[in-house]
């Protein structure tokens, strides 16, 4: 196991992945994206908060929390949706979304509360 | 079967003749509701027999909270601080309780004044615990019928109906946070289950609203928090994991967490204590499991990917280790509290917190108490745990841990058995359930095979194969309703010993001691209000009373006056104050009491009528805590050769301590029973040892009908010239 060879290594899963990904559905794809976005918004507010200092503790925390859980709930609305799963295949595409949409609704009230 | 006649009659008949699925639907609902009615009436002894008031000391300071909040509504109550209790300290009140159950009262006071039934809160607080106790035996039945069957269920109904274990903290007048936090706990527990076995997004979110239910109702939450991360982890490491178990958990693991941090007791502690880091370690574990398995599903080529796994386990476990380790010593995560650590490590309270070693409640369980709350559950706990295992699934695998973890502590702390009363009322059910229904089968396919053998001609093979059953069926047929009988037999003595135990050990409200007398008949002793009362009406409205802990809700809530100390025990120092104060001699005491503004002493004597829970029996715990902190106080100092004396051969500093002073003020005079010399302590069977008590900065000012609660007042110092 050389350098050079985990370095192929490296780039043959890197090849292999970005091909297997691109096979994946446009649905799932704008979901990823979401899922993303969040995760991306979240790393932001947390470099913020080591630059700034934590104050307003709970303010903080309900901005991390609100973004981890919607992506959360976005990769739970993949999974429903996602026509491979077994599991979930009785389960009509509108109800998953529905429950999605609901418990967001939830998450942001009780972010709105607890923002301060 | 085919209707022949044409009268009426039979026709009406006929109409009301139901299908089977049908009559198997009323006899369900017919025992739910005859269970749910069981379930409230078990629970009123105490109503009866006394009348409709409160219990025990915590529930006082639940009803005073309750009572707040009906008359100023809910932001004058999130946002109070009580300046009567503490003195001079004070009390955030709407940040530290739990206020879950209040808000359950006066929810149903409100609904109840809608309806124009004009109850006092009063009673609704009475009755509380006993109604959510019938909501908990219909949880029970859900429950039971998720993790097994319809059967289970309704046994499980059955048995946790009148289960002791949870009579005893559920009894009408019990207005404590346990009676709403057990069916919180069951009903979390519940929608948790559901959230697995259908892996939908409503049930996770029902679960986590349980949750938040529970959170605001009982400091118990983390028992919550800690078994379903140790489920997951389970299922995680037995390969039983699937998509339904990421979106069950994590849906109630972040919304939970979101709204538990709405309650500001509980505050930020599910990202800062110890104690809630399991569920958040269990939840980035799950990312990165579920990650490496949809990365696997994606990857053909298996080489590939185990070198992608190795890169991201290592580095998962590097960041996470790292992570944990920095938080713990730099100290942002805050090490387990006393109070729960104390379930790990029983021995710890007793040597470096003497508050909590000195309740009895958390002293570890005797066999006999298992045997007195559970009966027989106790031994069809272990068979239904070998029925769980031989159909192990999600749900199965849930209420084994449940049931086991819950055991484990249960025999650490009497009180926790209350949390482990449901797991084995379930487990339990599923081993009766089981078993009664493999007798009833083998009763009824043996009537079968007769008729099927008569009525059909058979084969060869199938004679033979039936002669070999007919030959063993004689035996198993009164096998069966000899089992089956005992079975009944058993479950009868079990609903026997219940309300037996409900009645004579569970229905007493420790505010009113009954006795029998000389010739039978029953003696009340109501000192405890009468001396309240007292309080209520003779002192002056700003007076403050000092006692031991024990009674400071009970003082605020029917005397309404301020206390020093009380319950909560929020502030070791002060409650050592306190203890200092009624273990040092007269005048170092006075200093004390003046320097708290004190106007008032109480103190709980049971020499006379021969109460052996009174403060002198505490006192000993007043040493420790006192002497916890101001090292003056010698616990030895008290005690002669090692033990606890009141009589002639008493420690001096024992004899002439201010709590040995004002119980046994003018008790050398008194005659307390026949044939024994005055001054003869009942409750500690000895003559006292300092029978000539005179007082020089207090002056007795109520001692009630019994000698019960005496209370002095502090006299002013002596005029300068």
């Amino acid at each position: 196991m050389g350098r050079a060879s985990s370095k192929e290594d490296a780039g043959a899963l890197f090849h292999s992945l970005r091909s297997a990904y691109a096979a994946t559905p446009l649905n799932l794809k704008i979901i990823d994206l979401y899922v993303g976005f969040s995760i991306f918004t979240a790393l932001i507010q947390v470099v913020y908060m080591a630059i700034v200092g934590s104050f307003p503790f709970n303010s903080f925390l309900s901005g991390v929390l609100s973004c981890v859980g919607t992506a959360v709930l976005a990769v739970c609305l993949r999974i429903q949706v996602n026509k491979e799963n077994k599991e979930f295949k009785d389960l009509p595409p509108e109800r998953a979304f529905a429950d999605f949409v609901l418990c967001n609704l939830v998450l942001h009230l009780v972010i709105m509360n607890f923002l301060g | 079967m085919a209707a022949v006649a044409n009268m009426p009659v039979s026709d009406l008949l006929k109409s009301f003749k139901l299908k089977t699925k049908q009559q198997e639907l009323l006899i369900r609902v017919s025992i739910l509701c005859l269970v749910y009615i069981l379930a409230f009436i078990t629970r009123l002894f105490s109503v009866l027999r006394y009348e409709s008031m409160i219990h025990e000391f915590d529930p006082y300071f639940n009803y005073r909270t309750t009572l707040y909040l009906t008359q100023n509504g809910f932001y004058d109550f999130w946002n109070w601080f009580d300046y009567e209790s503490w003195y001079p300290l004070g009390r955030i009140v709407g940040g530290t309780l739990y206020p879950g159950l209040m808000v359950t009262a006066a929810l149903i006071y409100r609904i109840l004044h809608f309806l124009r039934f004009a109850v006092h809160i009063r009673e609704v607080c009475v009755l509380t615990a006993p109604f959510f106790a019938s909501n908990t035996t219909l949880v029970a039945y859900f429950f039971g019928k998720e993790i097994w069957d319809t059967g289970a269920g309704l046994v499980a109904a059955i048995l946790i109906a009148v289960c002791p274990g949870y009579i005893s903290r559920s009894v009408a007048g019990s207005y404590d946070n346990e009676g709403v936090a057990i069916f919180a706990l069951l009903f979390t527990f519940y929608l948790f289950v559901k959230a697995i076995n259908t892996g939908s997004l409503a049930w996770s979110l029902a679960s986590a609203f349980g949750y938040f239910y529970m959170v605001s109702a009982w400091g118990g939450y983390v028992f919550i928090i800690n078994l379903i991360p140790l489920y997951v982890l389970v299922l995680l490491i037995t390969g039983r994991y699937s998509m339904r178990l990421y979106v069950a958990y994590n849906c109630m693991y972040v919304l939970g967490m979101l709204l538990a941090m709405q309650i500001r007791f509980v505050g930020f502690q599910h990202v800062q204590s110890g104690e809630h880091m399991a569920a958040m370690g269990v939840f980035f574990l799950m990312q990165v499991f579920y990650f490496l398995d949809w990365v696997k599903h994606m990857l053909s080529d298996t080489k590939l990917f185990q070198a992608f796994l190795r890169i991201t386990v290592t580095c998962a476990v590097a960041v996470g280790s790292i992570a944990l380790g920095l938080g713990m010593l730099s100290g942002y995560i805050s090490p387990w509290t006393g109070r729960f650590y104390s379930l790990l490590d029983p021995t710890y309270a007793k040597d470096h917190i003497p508050i909590i070693a000195s309740v009895s409640e958390h002293q570890p369980t005797a066999w006999s108490s298992f045997m007195f709350d559970f009966h027989i559950l106790l031994f069809l706990f272990p068979a239904g745990l070998y029925f769980c295992f031989k159909r192990l699934s999600d749900a199965t695998i849930f209420i084994v841990m449940y049931g086991l973890t819950s055991m484990y502590f249960a025999g650490v702390m009497v009180r926790l058995i209350l949390v482990a009363t449901p797991a084995v009322c379930l487990i339990s059910a599923i081993a009766v359930s089981a078993t009664v229904k493999n007798l009833t089968v083998l009763l009824r396919s043996k009537n079968k095979g007769v008729q099927t053998g008569s009525t059909k001609g058979s084969s060869s093979s199938k004679a033979s194969s039936k002669a070999l059953l007919d030959q063993s069926q004689p035996f198993q047929k009164n096998g069966a309703i000899a089992l089956l009988f005992g079975a009944f037999y058993l479950l009868s003595k079990y609903a026997t010993h219940c309300t037996w135990v409900t009645s004579e050990a569970y229905s007493s409200p420790s505010i009113v001691l009954a006795a029998r007398g000389a010739h039978g008949s029953r003696v009340i002793f109501d000192d405890y209000r009468e001396a309240y009362f007292w309080l209520r009406q003779n002192t002056p409205p700003d007076a403050k009373v000092m006692s031991w802990w024990d009674y400071g809700y009970q003082i605020t809530a029917m005397g309404n006056r301020t206390v020093i100390v009380d319950n909560n025990t929020w502030n070791n120092t002060h409650i050592a104050t306190v203890g200092r104060a009624m273990s040092s001699y007269e005048d170092e005491a006075i200093e004390i009491m003046r320097s708290l503004d004190v106007d008032y002493v109480l103190v709980v004597f049971g020499g006379v009528t021969g109460y052996s829970s009174d403060d002198i029996n505490k006192f000993l715990w007043m040493v420790r805590i006192g002497g916890g902190v101001f090292p003056v106080i010698k616990e030895p100092d008290y005690l002669v050769n090692g033990e606890y004396r009141v009589d002639k051969g008493a420690a001096p500093k024992m004899l002439n301590c201010l709590m040995y002073k004002l119980c046994y003020y003018r008790f050398g005079e008194m005659l307390t029973e026949y044939g024994k010399p005055p001054g003869y302590d009942r409750a500690r069977g000895v003559e006292i040892g300092n029978k000539d008590i005179k007082l020089e900065h207090l002056e007795e000012a109520f001692t009630t009908s019994n000698w019960i609660v005496r209370i002095y007042k502090v006299k002013p110092p002596n005029n300068r010239w």
